[in-house]
C-alpha cells in the first residue's frame, strides 16, 4: 500500500469524522454528544477541503458549527432539567431494529459503490469555487435561491412563534 | 488522487450512523443530531459528485448550498418545536410522546 | 178368532222392542226409576208376555185351520198317529256309518213350502246389488219359543227382586236382563240370518255382562271371558255358514234360502284341491255356532264356570233360554240340515248330542257345588235335545226344550233360594233343609222329578219321545241316551238327599226360607214342570200337530217308555241307597276306581287340555312378542338416545374445536394483523422513522436485484 500524503490525510480526516459521528450516537452524556457532533462537522469541513470545495468548507464551519451546534446547545440547556446524565439515552433494544436497518442500508450502499463503474472523465485541477457557485446561484439557479430565502424567512418566523412563551398579558 | 469511492464510502458511513442515531436515541435533540449527520453525509456525496462529474458548473456544490440552507432552517424550527413540547410535558423523551396518531 | 187377532200379530216386532226400551230407560233413570229399575224391566217383559200370548193364540188357531208345521205341508199332512212296536224298515247296517241314520222323508223330494207364515220385513241395505230386508216371521216354532222366553224371563225377573235385594248395582242387573230378553226375543222372531246373527251375538254379549256382574271377583271375570271366547269360537263357524249360504243363495232371508236348497244339492265349494259339498258344509258350520252356544262337546267348558254369575242369570240364560238358542238354531234351519236322507250334518248333530249327554251326566255325579251339578245337568239335557234333532225327532227335541226350560229354571231358582238361605253352595255342608225351607224343597223335588223323567211329569213326555226316536234310528245312540237317563236320576237323587234330606251337617248354617217374592215364581214353574208336558199326551199329541217337520207321525211305544222308566227307577234307587239310607258307602266308588273318580272329578281334564294346547302357546307367543317388542322398541329408543348422545358429543367437539376454533382463529387473526398494523400508528416518532428507512431499504434492495 503506497499512500500519498493526500490519501493519508484523507484517511485521517475521514476516520476522525466517522469516529466522532459514532460517538455522537452512542454517548450517554448528551452534551458530550453535541461536542462530538461539532467535531464531526469539523471533519466534514476537512473532507470538503480535500475535495477542493473551499466555499463549502467555509460555509460548513460557519453555519453548522457556528449556528446549528450553538442553537442545539441552547436548546439542550433549556431542556436540561429533566434529562439528567444518568438516564439511558439510547433505546433499550437498539440491536433489534435500528442497527440492522442501518447496517442493511450501509451494506446496500457499499455494494453499489463497489460494483458501479462511475463514468469519470478524470479529475480536473483544483480551482476556486466560490465565484462559480455565486454565478450559478444567480443565473441558473436563481429561482431556488429566491425560494431558499423565503424558506429561511418562514423558518425564522415559525421558530419564533413556536418557541414563544404564552404570557397572559401578552399584547399583539 | 483520492478515488471517488472513498468519498462515497465515508458518505455512506456517515449516513448510516445518522440513521442509527435517528432510530435509537431517546432524546429528541439527539435525533436532530442524527438528522444533521444524515444531511452532512448527503452534502459530502453531492459535493464529491459535483467535483468529479461536472467541475465547470459545480451543480453539486450549488445543491449542497441549498441543502445547507434547508438544514439550518429545519434545525431552527425543529428545536423551536422541541422547546414548545418541553414547555408542555416537561420532558423530551420521544419514547413517551405517542399522541401523533389517529 | 184368527182374523181378529191378525192385526195384532203385525205388531210382533214390539215384543223385543219393549224390553229394549226398558233397557234404555233403566240406564237413564237408574236408581230413581220405579222399584229402582226392577218394575220397569218387569213391566216391559210382562207387556211382551201378553203380546206373545196373543201371537201364540193366533198361531195356534191358525194352525188348526191350515198350517201344519213351520215349513212343510203336503195335501195329506194330517196328524197320523201310529202305535207301533216294530222298528222301522230301514235298519242301520252298522252303528257308525251315517247311512240312513234317520228316517225323515227328504224335504226336497216330496213337499212344497208351506203357505207363507206371517212375515213382515222392511228393506234395509243393499249389499253387492242384493237388497237385504229386516223383518220378523211368526210360525209355530216362533210361538213355542216366545212362550219359553217370555214366561221364564218374567218369573226370573220377579225372583230377582228378592235375590238381588241390596246389591249395589241392582238397577244395572235389570237393565242387563232387559237387554238380554230383547236380544233373545229378536232372535226368535228374526226372519233373516243377518238379524239372527246380530241377536245371537248380542245374546252372547249380555251373557258376558251378566256372568261378570260381580266383576270385583276375579273368578267371575275369568268365567265371563271364558264364556265369551269359547262361544266366539263357535260363532266363527256360524258366521262362515251364513256367508256360505249368502254366497250361494244371494239372500239372507230364511224363506228364500229354503226355496233354493234343492238347487244347491250337489254343488261343491272348491278350496284348492279339495271340493267340499255345500249342503253338509253349511249345516256343519251353522252347527258349530250351536255347539258353542249350547255348550256341546267339545265347547262345553264355559257353562260350569258361568255359574259364577248370579243365580237368576244361571236360571234364565244358562238353563232356559240362551243355551237353548243353539237348539233353536238347528230347529229353525232344519231344511239346511235335513237336505237328504243321509245327511252328514244331522249325523254329526246326533252323535255330538249323545256324547255330550252321556259325558256331562257322568261328571255331574261327583260334583259338590249345587249350581255346578245343575250346570252339567243342563249340558246333558241340551245334548238330549241335539240328539233328538239329529235323529229326526224334530218335535221331540223342541218339546224337550220347552219342558226343560221350565223345570231347569225352577231347579236353578230353587238352588238360588238354598244359597240365599244357607249362604253356601257346597252340598257336602248342607243337609236337612227340608224342614227349614219347605216351599223351596217341594218345588225342587217336583222339578227334579220332571228332570228325571218320572211318569206324568212334563219331562217324562219329552224325554220319552226323544228316546223313542233314537231307538228307531240307532241302537248305540239310544243306549247312550238311556245310560244318561240312568245317571241323571242318580245324580239328582244324590243332590236332593245331600241337600234336603238327612240331618244338617254344618252347624254354622242357619237356614231360613226365602221371601215370597222368590218362592212364588218357584211355585209357578213347578206347576208348569208338570202340566207343560200334557200337550204331548200320546193319544192326542196336540204339540206334534202344532209343530212338526215333514210327514211326522207322533208315536208312542210301551217298550221304550218302560225301558226309560226302568232306567230312571234304577238311578233313583241307587241314589237312595248311596246317599239316603247309606246302605252302600258313597266313597266306595272313589276307593275302588280312583282313576275313574279322578277323571270325573277333574271333568275329563278338558280345561287342562285346552289350557295346555291353546292358552299356553298363546301366552308364550304373546310373551315372545311382548319381549320382542320391548327389546326392539326399547332398543330403538335407547339407540336413539345413544345416537343423540353421540351426536351431541360430536357436535360439542365440533362446536368447541371447529366453530370456536374458527371464531378464535378469526379473532386471533385480526389480533395478529392488528398488532402488525398497529405499529403504523404508535404515535412514536422513531417508529415512523423506522418504517421510512425500512422502505428505503426495500427500494434499494429492489434496485440492487434488478441489475
Amino acid at each position: 500500500m503506497h499512500l500519498t500524503l493526500q490519501q493519508f490525510s484523507f484517511i485521517a480526516v475521514a476516520g476522525l469524522t466517522i469516529i466522532s459521528a459514532a460517538l455522537v450516537v452512542t454517548l450517554r452524556n448528551i452534551f458530550h454528544c453535541l461536542l462530538f457532533l461539532a467535531l464531526a462537522f469539523l471533519g466534514v469541513a476537512g473532507i470538503y477541503l480535500l475535495l477542493s470545495a473551499d466555499f463549502m468548507a467555509a460555509a460548513q464551519v460557519l453555519i453548522y458549527i457556528g449556528a446549528i451546534v450553538v442553537l442545539m446547545m441552547f436548546a439542550l440547556m433549556m431542556t436540561h432539567r429533566v434529562m439528567s446524565t444518568n438516564v439511558i439515552q439510547t433505546l433499550g433494544q437498539w440491536w433489534l431494529a435500528p442497527f440492522p436497518i442501518a447496517a442493511g442500508i450501509f451494506f446496500a450502499l457499499f455494494r453499489v459503490l463497489i460494483r458501479y463503474d462511475f463514468k469519470l472523465k478524470g479529475v480536473p485541477a483544483a480551482e476556486p469555487t466560490t465565484g462559480i457557485i455565486g454565478t450559478q446561484l444567480l443565473t441558473r439557479y436563481v429561482l431556488p435561491f429566491e425560494l431558499a430565502s423565503i424558506v429561511l424567512l418562514v423558518a425564522m418566523v415559525g421558530a419564533i412563534i413556536l418557541a414563544k412563551e404564552d404570557k397572559p398579558d401578552d399584547s399583539p | 488522487m483520492i478515488p471517488l469511492n472513498w468519498y462515497l464510502f465515508v458518505s455512506g458511513m456517515l449516513f448510516c450512523i445518522g440513521i442509527f442515531g435517528v432510530l435509537s436515541r431517546r432524546n429528541a435533540i439527539a435525533i436532530l443530531m442524527g438528522i444533521e449527520l444524515m444531511l452532512n453525509a448527503a452534502n459530502i456525496n453531492l459535493v464529491a459528485f459535483g467535483r468529479f462529474m461536472d467541475p465547470s458548473v459545480l451543480a453539486g456544490h450549488v445543491f449542497a448550498v441549498f441543502v445547507l440552507t434547508v438544514a439550518a432552517a429545519e434545525a431552527a424550527v425543529g428545536l423551536a418545536i422541541i422547546i414548545a413540547v418541553y414547555r408542555n410535558i416537561e420532558h423530551i423523551n420521544v419514547d413517551k410522546i405517542n399522541i401523533m396518531k389517529w | 178368532m184368527a182374523e181378529s187377532l191378525r192385526p195384532i200379530v203385525s205388531y210382533t216386532w214390539l215384543i223385543p222392542v219393549m224390553p229394549l226400551a226398558a233397557f234404555g230407560l233403566i240406564l237413564l233413570t237408574g236408581r230413581k226409576g220405579p222399584g229402582r229399575g226392577a218394575y220397569v224391566a218387569i213391566g216391559a217383559i210382562a207387556a211382551s208376555f201378553v203380546l206373545s200370548m196373543l201371537v201364540v193364540a193366533w198361531t195356534v188357531s191358525n194352525s188348526a185351520q191350515s198350517l201344519k208345521g213351520p215349513y212343510v205341508a203336503g195335501g195329506h199332512a194330517s196328524a197320523h198317529i201310529e202305535y207301533s212296536n216294530e222298528p222301522r224298515e230301514e235298519e242301520t247296517p252298522h252303528p257308525w256309518q251315517p247311512v240312513g241314520i234317520y228316517n225323515i222323508q227328504p224335504y226336497t223330494e216330496h213337499y212344497d213350502l208351506a203357505p207363507e207364515p206371517f212375515a213382515r220385513s222392511v228393506p234395509w241395505v243393499t249389499i253387492g246389488g242384493q237388497p237385504i230386508r229386516m223383518g220378523f216371521v211368526v210360525d209355530p216354532l216362533t210361538a213355542v219359543m216366545l212362550v219359553v222366553v217370555t214366561v221364564v224371563t218374567l218369573l226370573v225377573e220377579v225372583y230377582s227382586i228378592g235375590y238381588m235385594h241390596g246389591d249395589v248395582r241392582y238397577p244395572r242387573f235389570f237393565a242387563y236382563l232387559s237387554l238380554f230378553s230383547a236380544a233373545m226375543l229378536s232372535l226368535v222372531i228374526a226372519d233373516n240370518l243377518l238379524l239372527f246373527f246380530v241377536s245371537w251375538e248380542l245374546v252372547g254379549l249380555t251373557s258376558y255382562l251378566l256372568i261378570g256382574f260381580w266383576f270385583e271377583r276375579p273368578t267371575a271375570m275369568r268365567a265371563a271371558k271364558k264364556a265369551f271366547i269359547v262361544t266366539r269360537l263357535g260363532d266363527v263357524g256360524l258366521f262362515l255358514g251364513v256367508l256360505l249360504l249368502f254366497w250361494y243363495t244371494k239372500t239372507v232371508n230364511l224363506r228364500e234360502i229354503f226355496e233354493q236348497i234343492p238347487s244347491l244339492l250337489g254343488m261343491t265349494l272348491h278350496l284348492g284341491k279339495t271340493a267340499l259339498p255345500i249342503m253338509p258344509l253349511a249345516g256343519l258350520l251353522l252347527f258349530a255356532g250351536a255347539v258353542g252356544k249350547s255348550a256341546q262337546f267339545p265347547l262345553h267348558v264355559w257353562l260350569p264356570d258361568a255359574m259364577e254369575g248370579p243365580t237368576p242369570v244361571s236360571a234364565l240364560i244358562h238353563a232356559a233360554t240362551m243355551v237353548a238358542a243353539g237348539v233353536y238354531l238347528v230347529g229353525r234351519m232344519y231344511p239346511v240340515f235335513a237336505y237328504s236322507d243321509h245327511s252328514v250334518s244331522l249325523t254329526v248333530v246326533a252323535v255330538i248330542g249323545a256324547i255330550t249327554a252321556l259325558m256331562a251326566a257322568t261328571i255331574a255325579t261327583v260334583v259338590n257345588d249345587i249350581k255346578r251339578v245343575l250346570a252339567y245337568s243342563t249340558i246333558s239335557q241340551l245334548g238330549y235335545m241335539m240328539l233328538a234333532l239329529g235323529v229326526g225327532g224334530y218335535t221331540a227335541g223342541l218339546l224337550h226344550l220347552l219342558t226343560h226350560a221350565f223345570f231347569k229354571a225352577n231347579l236353578f231358582l230353587g238352588s238360588g233360594s238354598v244359597i240365599h238361605g244357607t249362604g253356601t253352595q257346597d252340598i257336602q255342608q248342607m243337609g236337612g233343609l227340608r224342614r227349614h225351607m219347605p216351599r223351596t224343597y217341594w218345588t225342587f223335588l217336583i222339578s227334579s222329578a220332571a228332570l228325571m223323567g218320572v211318569p206324568f211329569t212334563a219331562g217324562f213326555f219329552s224325554k220319552d219321545e226323544i228316546l223313542l226316536e233314537a231307538f228307531h234310528v240307532n241302537k248305540v245312540l239310544f243306549s247312550m241316551g238311556l245310560a244318561a237317563a240312568f245317571l241323571t236320576a242318580f245324580y239328582m237323587t244324590r243332590l236332593i238327599s245331600l241337600t234336603f234330606w238327612g240331618e244338617q251337617r254344618d252347624p254354622q248354617i242357619h237356614a231360613h226360607e226365602s221371601p215370597r217374592v222368590m218362592t212364588t215364581p218357584l211355585i209357578f214353574l213347578a206347576i208348569l214342570s208338570v202340566v207343560a208336558g200334557y200337550v204331548a199326551w200320546p193319544t192326542k199329541n196336540l204339540f206334534h200337530e202344532f209343530l212338526h217337520f215333514g210327514e211326522g207321525h207322533a208315536e208312542f211305544s210301551w217298550q221304550v217308555a218302560t225301558m226309560a222308566t226302568l232306567a230312571a227307577a234304577l238311578g233313583i234307587g241307587l241314589g237312595l241307597a248311596l246317599f239316603w239310607k247309606r246302605v252302600i258307602d258313597p266313597s266306595i266308588f272313589r276307593r275302588a276306581l280312583p282313576w275313574a273318580y279322578n277323571l270325573l272329578a277333574n271333568k275329563y281334564y278338558f280345561d287342562e287340555i285346552y289350557w295346555a294346547i291353546l292358552v299356553v302357546p298363546m301366552f308364550w307367543t304373546m310373551n315372545l312378542l311382548a319381549r320382542f317388542d320391548q327389546k326392539i322398541i326399547d332398543g330403538l329408543v335407547n339407540g336413539v338416545a345413544y345416537l343423540t348422545v353421540a351426536l351431541s358429543i360430536l357436535q360439542a367437539w365440533i362446536d368447541k374445536w371447529i366453530v370456536d376454533g374458527i371464531v378464535n382463529f378469526t379473532g386471533g387473526f385480526v389480533k395478529l394483523w392488528g398488532r402488525f398494523f398497529r405499529f403504523a400508528q404508535t404515535g412514536l416518532l422513531q417508529d415512523y422513522a423506522l418504517i421510512v428507512f425500512v422502505g428505503l431499504l426495500m427500494i434499494i434492495g429492489v434496485y440492487l436485484y434488478k441489475w
